[in-house]
């Protein structure tokens, strides 16, 4: 039982980190019908920009208390990931939203190779290792939880309430939910669609950037190819719990994050992504549309 | 793209005013996109820890650049332009009037010569100029071959717009022999211009042709039938270890295992189908990743069979039919039975011409499967599933049969993938090589086959050519790499491309079913399919 429960926090620190970049691609997945493929680069990015501000004040202060450094390169990496990802929408993605479905599809598929190697140019291909930040680990009854694990679950959820609110109470929320209903609509009532689709790249990244800070604080490591895998399994988590579907999202990282670690727990660890990916291809079968995802109309 | 900030200020502002707010926020944006990235690098040091290195006059450089090209591009680019589209309406000569005063008869003319001189002081070049000189010439030779041949294919384009099809075929048949030609004449030895050849038909020649043939085979099923398959290397790669493993295991032969591994391709397909077809759209496309990622997984962890990461090596080679082999040591190496001398490009050639057999081939059998019901019935179901529905055609089948088809193709690439490497490990089949696949089918203008080989030859021609870019290390200095930019580049290249042609290279289709007349229509009144 504490094996399980033990597990089951491991679970959901993952499940955390895919969850926040889940919302990412279902957001705009939701607005524009896309698969922003470069997403999962977009958190790589973010990674790197934590590293370098943690190197930056590393270098410039004696020390640093842990949660004011967390906090800043937290920060630091939203505004530049959000730069990153507001001039990709512009230059790659906007100029194509009239063409057909395929067209922004190869383009994202395009930036997605561009960024992880302008990442693998600038910084190196090396593996970038740092000195833990937090190593405080505590015991109860037998479940070892760590510092870095309560962190992560703390900020995802306190992300998530914000991010809850933004959407569904005030005006900028209504203004996604009526493009994502209906983009032509609520251009004729007057939300400017380009902007609202601009902010929610720039959401979709920020969010991105704080998975890739708590990436980085949780395994200290980081390298330019490190986007791809979780970019691929949060995007598993977003089809899974429905795509479009910000709950749906969540429920999808957190499944994907429980799946991983049992599975690496009570089988083998080989084959914990196997397991991820089949489970995906299960669910699918059965609910056509993911978990929490609605059905699709055909109308003739 | 322009990024107006108003429409009232632009009709104010006068292009140069304009383009100086632009280039101002040009630069602000690539400051703040690259002030971490590339005004500072993390390096290791001597204690394995990360450092900061700066390198701030590179960022300035970078931005600067930024400003400047923003600036031209608005400032002059763009009214040049859109003067330009004014001038083809108003006289008629659409984009030829460009290109005409671009292709003068004396720069042909002047291009030759200069093309023919540095051939042939080619070798005694770097002792008279020295290296870095003799580096640009080079690089100035390679382009006024590419000018001369774009001046000829400019001139004759009626005529190769007409023929394209069996110039094509004709030029790809003798483009071994006119290689190992031209290099002996170079050298003035046959065995020189077999040597030398490797290179130009090993590189470009069997990579090109490898992804024309995935490409064609993925135009299956994503051009025809209109599934969009993010996992097609999946295929490619059950192909590459089922010759591997049962070629090394078994001695089984390259020409008995190619049919085998088409039709173990074709299994998995149905398989991977089977299940997942009533999926739509992006559905679809997440599960057939999901499938690539878990086969690749499967051979990187199933070790007792597939020896994991490490690979199999010591794949037997191709035979010729049986008659003669490419292993110098055997008694009937081709070399021995025609009394030729021993070269390793023998098979090399024989290789490229296997891969342009099984491309013609899936181009044969795409063309022809196009007019059976078939291919009119993967055509119909990606311009409208529902009509096809209520017009009786059984989905669920045709769809089976687009996917395994598709995937007998990437069998067969697989098998000869392997025979060609005699290595084969998970690393070659990761996600990027069928994102690439992918976006050759796109750029190329879907279901259009010779849109796709056009784009393959310039998508992967053109990241082979940056391997060859050697002068670049005399401007940039020793360390340079060339070959680390080659993804970088490939990447925006994609993006670029899409940007400017996004109905691909040949954005018109041409019906197979047609009354009285065939006309091709144009990409804007086709549908690309959704799911």
């Amino acid at each position: 039982m504490q094996y399980f429960v033990q597990q089951l926090i491991n679970g959901l620190t993952l499940g955390s980190i895919y969850g926040l970049i889940a919302i990412g691609y279902t957001m705009v997945y939701g607005i524009i019908g896309m698969i922003n493929f470069a997403h999962g680069d977009i958190f790589m990015v973010g990674a790197f920009a934590a590293l370098v501000v943690f190197l930056i004040l590393g270098a410039l202060f004696y020390s640093v208390p842990v949660v004011l450094a967390l906090l800043i390169m937290m920060i630091v990496a939203m505004l530049l990931t959000s730069l990153y990802n507001w001039t990709i929408e512009k230059v790659a993605y906007r100029p194509l939203r009239g063409s057909f479905r395929l067209a922004p599809l190869i383009t994202a598929i395009g930036m997605s190779i561009a960024l992880s190697n302008f990442i693998q140019v600038t910084q190196g291909p090396r593996n970038k290792p740092i000195p833990p930040m937090v190593s405080q680990v505590y015991n109860i009854n037998g479940i070892s939880v760590s510092l870095k694990q309560i962190i992560i679950v703390i900020v995802t959820a306190l992300l998530l309430a914000l991010f809850w609110y933004l959407v569904n109470r005030t005006s900028l929320g209504r203004a996604q939910r009526a493009c994502e209903q209906d983009r032509k609509m609520a251009a004729l009532l007057g939300v400017d669609v380009d902007r609202t689709i601009s902010i929610t790249f720039i959401m979709g990244a920020a969010l991105a950037a704080v998975a890739g800070t708590l990436f980085l604080m949780y395994y200290g490591v980081i390298a330019f190819s490190d986007g791809f895998v979780p970019g691929v399994k949060a995007f598993t988590a977003a089809v899974l719990g429905g795509i479009g579907s910000l709950p749906g999202a969540v429920l999808g990282g957190l499944l994907i994050g429980f799946i991983e670690s049992m599975w690496s727990a009570y089988f083998s660890i080989d084959y914990k992504d196997v397991a991820a990916f089949s489970i995906l291809a299960i669910v699918l079968i059965f609910l056509p549309s993911g978990i929490l995802g609605r059905p699709e109309v055909e109308k003739v | 793209m322009a990024v107006t900030v108003s429409s009232e200020r632009d009709t104010v502002a006068s292009p140069v005013q304009r383009a100086f707010r632009e280039a101002l926020y040009a630069g602000a944006i690539s400051l703040g996109l690259f002030v971490l990235f590339i005004g500072l690098k993390t390096d290791q040091n001597i204690s394995n820890q990360l450092i900061l290195v700066t390198r701030w006059w590179l960022l300035i450089t970078v931005v600067v650049l930024t400003m400047l090209g923003r600036f031209f591009y608005i400032a002059y680019g763009q009214p040049f332009m859109a003067n330009q589209k004014i001038a083809n309406v108003a006289t008629g000569l659409l984009p030829a009037s460009v290109a005409s005063r671009f292709f003068l008869l004396p720069a042909f003319i002047g291009a030759i010569v200069l093309a023919v001189v540095l051939f042939v002081f080619g070798g005694a070049l770097p002792g008279l100029v020295g290296d870095g000189l003799a580096g640009y010439l080079q690089f100035l030779r390679a382009l006024a071959v590419i000018y001369a041949l774009a001046c000829v294919i400019f001139y004759f384009r009626a005529y190769i717009h007409d023929n394209f099809t069996k110039l094509g075929v004709t030029a790809l048949v003798l483009y071994p022999i006119l290689v190992v030609g031209v290099l002996s004449l170079m050298s003035w030895s046959f065995v020189g211009g077999l040597q030398g050849s490797l290179k130009w038909i090993d590189n470009f020649g069997i990579q090109i042709l490898i992804y024309v043939m995935l490409a064609w085979g993925l135009n299956i099923v994503v051009g025809l039938a209109g599934l969009l398959d993010l996992g097609y290397v999946a295929f490619y790669a059950v192909g590459a270890y089922a010759y591997a493993l049962l070629g090394s295991h078994y001695g089984l032969s390259f020409w008995i295992l190619l049919p085998a591994a088409g039709a173990m391709a074709a299994f998995w397909g149905v398989m991977l189908g089977f299940p997942v077809l009533r999926l739509r759209g992006d559905y679809l496309a997440i599960v057939t990743l999901a499938f690539g990622e878990i086969i690749r997984l499967v051979l990187i962890n199933w070790r007792e069979v597939t020896n994991g990461s490490a690979g199999i090596s010591g794949i037997p080679k191709v035979t010729f039919f049986g008659l003669m082999t490419f292993n110098s040591t055997d008694p009937n190496y081709i070399g021995k039975v025609l009394h030729i001398a021993q070269s390793s490009a023998y098979y090399k050639i024989f290789l490229y011409y296997l891969i342009l057999a099984l491309a013609l081939l899936t181009a044969f059998v795409t063309i022809r499967l196009r007019r059976m019901p078939v291919g009119r019935a993967w055509e119909a179901l990606r311009e409208d599933e529902i009509a096809c529905r209520s017009l009786g055609i059984n989905t669920t089948t045709t769809k089976l049969t687009a996917f395994a088809t598709g995937a007998m193709f990437g069998g067969f690439a697989g098998a000869f993938f392997s025979a060609r490497q005699g290595f084969v490990s998970p690393e070659s089949f990761v996600f990027l090589e069928s994102a690439i696949i992918l976006a050759i089918v796109v750029l190329g203008g879907m279901g259009s086959l010779v849109g796709i080989a056009v784009a393959a030859m310039v998508m992967i021609g053109g990241t082979e050519a940056l391997r060859e870019l050697d002068f670049l290390k005399q401007v940039f200095g020793k360390d340079f790499t060339p070959e680390l930019y080659r993804m970088l580049l490939f990447g925006m290249a994609m993006v670029i491309v899409m940007l400017w042609k996004p109905r691909g290279f040949v954005g018109s289709r041409e019906p197979t079913a047609f009354l009285k007349e065939r006309r091709a229509v144009s990409s804007s009144f086709t549908k690309e399919g959704h799911g």
